[in-house]
């Protein structure tokens, strides 16, 4: 028997995962933040079902700040694939004006985490495929392939269900109860890349460097993508050539300086970065190194 | 060809595992900067060196206690390979995360403190991987630099590690001596040891062939969805876990027995002739049979239809394993209701000898028997591991409770049935998970056995205990309607009372009775008919004018006035318990102490 190259392999670990999710769990739904893992994720749920479509929904927490190209991104492959994806806003969030400028760390917990609580409640969905990874991060690296959550959404680290094989254990009781599945667990960032070149993947264009406007704010490099973005004294916008390794909300999310614009070229200039990838998402700075531990009890993805 | 090797780490952080991986990312450059700089920020201890564990201990209480809970995945690459290290703690406490991890690779480091030598957890360590099914060993021999690197000492372990290696099926093992501190022979061979000739342990890893020696005889596909889009089109979605299939084989559907052809492969959506395993595929085929979710599509395997089977399982819930009670046993795609019919013998997971049990507790190995409720695809893990591999779950709070693997298939003869499934007085306990008894409550009429009766069944109920409640008044509306109150009425009374507790007894609930009785022959005669073991007397012994001036039911009047004849207590005597179990006045104690005072007594009988 024939080795199998390294990609086939999560490739097919993924697919698995995705399968059983569909098998097992009542109404689940897949969790699409328009980045670069969830266009893998999609290409990933159109091969794992084919000829059928994914047998589930996907769900876009949207914060209102996300960056314009992204948004146009979503609505474009909605269509070209035939998927569903709903979208959902904290309304309360967004009449109450909460925003990334002023509201700091309540904006992500309110306009995101509180976001996806309440639309899982309102759906009643029982389970959430993710894209997660656990080479991101300290406290991913501990979670399980299917994670359970509590009635209140929220992860308890030290009472995580043994996982053997690949017997994942999907059962939930209280209505409330739901699964996180991450059929992305084992890839790293860059068998990400790798597999977007391999499969010619469209990702969104921020991922390729291009002329943009942008200011410097507290050593990031900070894309002005609309005229929402507040600047404070002594900024000025600047242009030139930047690119985004992650994508999220404008506000949040710090560029880098590449001439990169072409894949080849961002996947080159990847794999040969030297800073792992959520540094350049300014949220996660905010409580030191247990911030996202803290964030995933709290129900965050 | 870039390939995969999952390795799990076994051993806890006094043996420098951490420090290990540490070192093993650090020297092969695998850092990524702003993870050196978490590395020198929280790093620092009193001596100004870095802290290679606190690269890997990642949660909140693991950094607090400085200790590792839960299995970490770690990735790397070099030039060669792309590794994932499932990084498993070594306490016994945590024995359930060795096997989480081991589960996951193909291949154990197993670190031993040189200056201990091959410890118990040494034991341990093996003979988890080994359970779970890796095949191929190292031993990192670590702590050089304490002996002087001394080639002798670390003979001596390598000699202890062999011997012990040697009770498992083992493809391949290699024994390194290192220093995980000093930097030795963990990325680079060292020049301190020089009599060492072998490879470091990461040039180990990069080289070594982990597959699977013996490939697995015969096609393999548990079933994972059945994918129907149209009426066209019905294709069985999974993956392949063994062999290769083509366009034109014929299949076997299991448990159904089914024969087809296979008519089409989709090989990760796209169209193909063949297919091998570790593809995720979906098959139609080219006849109507009957599959679903959980069966198996095989060709020339070892595998089978069956619902009874031997197999060696390590417990990991809170509560013991029960035999008897019923569990989800997932195995390949198939969830379906089972039970443990027999324990044989437990497993010290240390020492390897077999002891009898008829309980598994967390953390144990057991050597059972599991009966399903229909027929499954089923192998021996050694033949099939995706048809051999199990977990048990706990119907009630859905915990995976416990994993195994299995050993033997059986066969359901008539004979095994009837002496392995008797469903005895104590089976049918043990399902409960509880000790039957009657709780029998006498006491004058009005003196409060119905009010402690209630409550303590209430109390019982929350506690997740199986009861039933027998009220002297209603048993006499019913069972006993053709009963008076005549000297041997009384007694059949009482006799059938106690006959009826004891078959709640006999069907594993704990009765409570709630009856005057008042007797002291009868009583004996009902402690008799239950057993002395099982029977709980309560004395309820509200003085007489405290039920007189209660008389809730009006009784006591009617007494007085001669309207009722024999009326315990007034006309006809009570003859209190001379040693009961308890003794309760509820005019002075109130109601709930007294439902303790009974629920302590019945934990002294378990005790």
């Amino acid at each position: 028997m024939q080795m199998r190259a390294h990609l086939d392999e999560l490739e097919a670990e993924a697919i698995y995962i995705m399968r059983e999710v569909a098998a097992e769990c009542e109404r689940p739904v897949m969790l699409y933040s328009i980045g670069k893992d969830s266009s893998v994720m999609l290409r990933l749920a159109l091969k794992a079902f084919y000829p059928e479509k994914p047998p589930f929904p996907l769900l876009h927490i949207n914060t209102t700040w996300k960056f314009r190209e992204m948004i146009a991104f979503r609505d474009r492959v909605a269509k070209k694939y035939g998927v569903e994806i709903l979208e959902y806003i904290n309304q309360d969030g967004l009449a109450q004006g909460i925003n990334p400028f002023d509201h700091g760390a309540a904006y992500t917990d309110i306009m995101k985490t509180q976001a996806l609580r309440q639309a899982l409640d309102l759906y009643g969905f029982t389970a959430a495929l993710g894209g997660g990874r656990r080479d991101e991060e300290k406290s991913r690296a501990k979670e399980r392939v299917f994670s359970f959550r509590n009635a209140s959404h929220a992860w308890d680290p030290k009472n995580q269900r043994p996982e053997l094989w690949k017997l994942y254990n999907a059962r939930v009781n209280v209505r409330g109860e739901e699964i996180r599945a991450f059929p992305l667990s084992n890839w790293t960032e860059a068998d990400v890349w790798r597999y977007i070149q391999q499969e010619n993947i469209e990702i969104v264009s921020l991922y390729f460097a291009k002329e943009r406007p942008f200011v410097r704010r507290d050593g990031n490099i900070i894309m002005v993508d609309d005229d929402r973005m507040k600047l404070r004294p002594g900024e000025v916008i600047e242009h030139g050539k930047i690119r985004f390794r992650t994508l999220g909300c404008y506000p949040l999310t710090g560029g880098v300086e590449s001439d990169a614009d072409t894949l080849d070229k961002v996947v080159a200039e990847t794999l040969g970065a030297l800073t792992s990838e959520r540094t350049s998402r300014v949220i996660d700075r905010d409580g030191g190194s247990a911030s996202m531990e803290k964030r995933k009890r709290e129900g965050y993805f | 060809m870039n390939t995969l090797l999952k390795f799990a780490t076994c051993g806890s952080v006094d043996d420098g595992k951490s420090t290990m991986i540490g070192r093993m990312l650090f020297d092969a450059k695998l850092l990524f900067t702003d993870q050196e700089r978490t590395l020198l920020l929280e790093g620092r201890r009193e001596s100004g060196e870095i802290d290679y564990s606190l690269l890997l201990d990642g949660l909140m209480a693991e950094r607090e206690q400085r200790i590792t809970i839960d299995v970490a995945y770690r990735y790397f690459t070099t030039k060669r390979r792309s590794f994932i290290v499932a990084d498993a703690p070594g306490h016994e406490e945590y024995t359930r995360n060795m096997a989480v991890a081991a589960s996951f690779a193909d291949l154990a480091v197993i670190l031993v403190d040189v200056t201990r030598g091959a410890a118990i957890q040494t034991r341990r360590h093996l003979r988890i991987c080994a359970m779970m099914g890796i095949e191929h060993f190292v031993f990192a021999v670590n702590k050089m630099d304490l002996l002087h690197y001394d080639q002798r000492r670390f003979e001596k372990v390598e000699r202890e590690l062999m011997r012990m290696a040697a009770e498992y099926e083992i493809r391949s093992l290699r024994i390194i001596p290192m220093s995980a501190t000093e930097g030795d022979n963990v990325t680079r061979r060292s020049e301190r040891m020089p009599w060492y000739v072998g490879p470091s342990l990461l040039e180990h890893l990069e080289e070594v062939d982990a597959r699977r020696a013996d490939a697995e005889e015969g096609f393999v596909l548990p079933v994972q969805r059945v994918c129907r889009p149209n009426r066209n089109f019905r294709g069985f979605q999974g993956q392949i876990e063994a062999g290769s299939v083509a366009v034109g084989d014929e299949l076997t559907a299991l448990p159904s027995g089914e024969r087809a052809r296979v008519a089409r492969i989709l090989n990760a959506g796209a169209e193909a002739e063949r297919a091998e395993a570790g593809c995720a595929v979906t098959v139609a085929l080219d006849g109507e049979i009957d599959v679903s979710r959980g069966c198996a599509l095989v060709r020339g395997a070892r595998a089978e239809a069956a619902d009874l089977f031997s197999a060696q399982i390590l417990w990991m819930d809170d509560a013991r394993l029960v035999e008897g009670k019923s569990y989800i046993l997932k195995l390949g795609t198939k969830s379906v209701p089972a039970a443990v019919v027999r324990i044989r013998c437990k497993i010290d997971v240390n020492t390897g000898d077999e002891v009898p049990a008829d309980a598994v507790y967390k953390n144990e190995m057991a050597i059972c028997e599991i009966s399903t409720s229909e027929k499954i695809a089923l192998s021996r893990f050694r033949d099939h591991r995706a048809l051999g591999a199990l977990i048990l779950i706990d119907r009630l709070t859905n915990m995976t409770a416990g994993g195994g693997v299995v050993l033997q298939v059986l066969r359901r003869s008539r004979n095994l049935f009837r002496q392995d499934m008797a469903v005895t007085r104590e089976f049918r306990a043990r399902q409960k998970g509880q000790e039957p008894r009657t709780v029998w409550l006498t006491g004058l009429s009005g003196a409060g056995k119905s009010a402690i009766a209630n409550e303590l069944e209430k109390r019982l109920a929350a506690m997740g205990r199986h009861t039933m409640l027998l009220d002297g008044d209603n048993v006499r509306l019913g069972l006993n309607r053709n009963l008076g109150f005549e000297e041997a009425d009384r007694i059949e009374n009482i006799r059938r009372i106690a006959e009826v507790a004891k078959l709640m007894n006999d069907a594993g609930l704990i009765a409570i009775v709630a009856c005057i009785s008042p007797y002291r022959q009868d009583r004996q005669n009902a402690r008799e008919i239950i057993g002395a073991d099982s029977f709980v007397e309560v004395y309820v012994s509200t003085p007489l004018e405290e039920c007189e001036r209660r008389d809730a039911k009006g009784l006591y009047v009617r007494a007085r006035s001669g309207e009722i004849p024999n009326f315990t207590g007034i006309s006809s005597p009570y003859e209190p318990p001379r040693a009961p179990a308890v003794a309760l006045d509820t005019s002075r104690v109130p109601l709930a102490d007294c439902v303790e005072a009974v629920l302590r007594a019945l934990r002294e009988r378990e005790a």
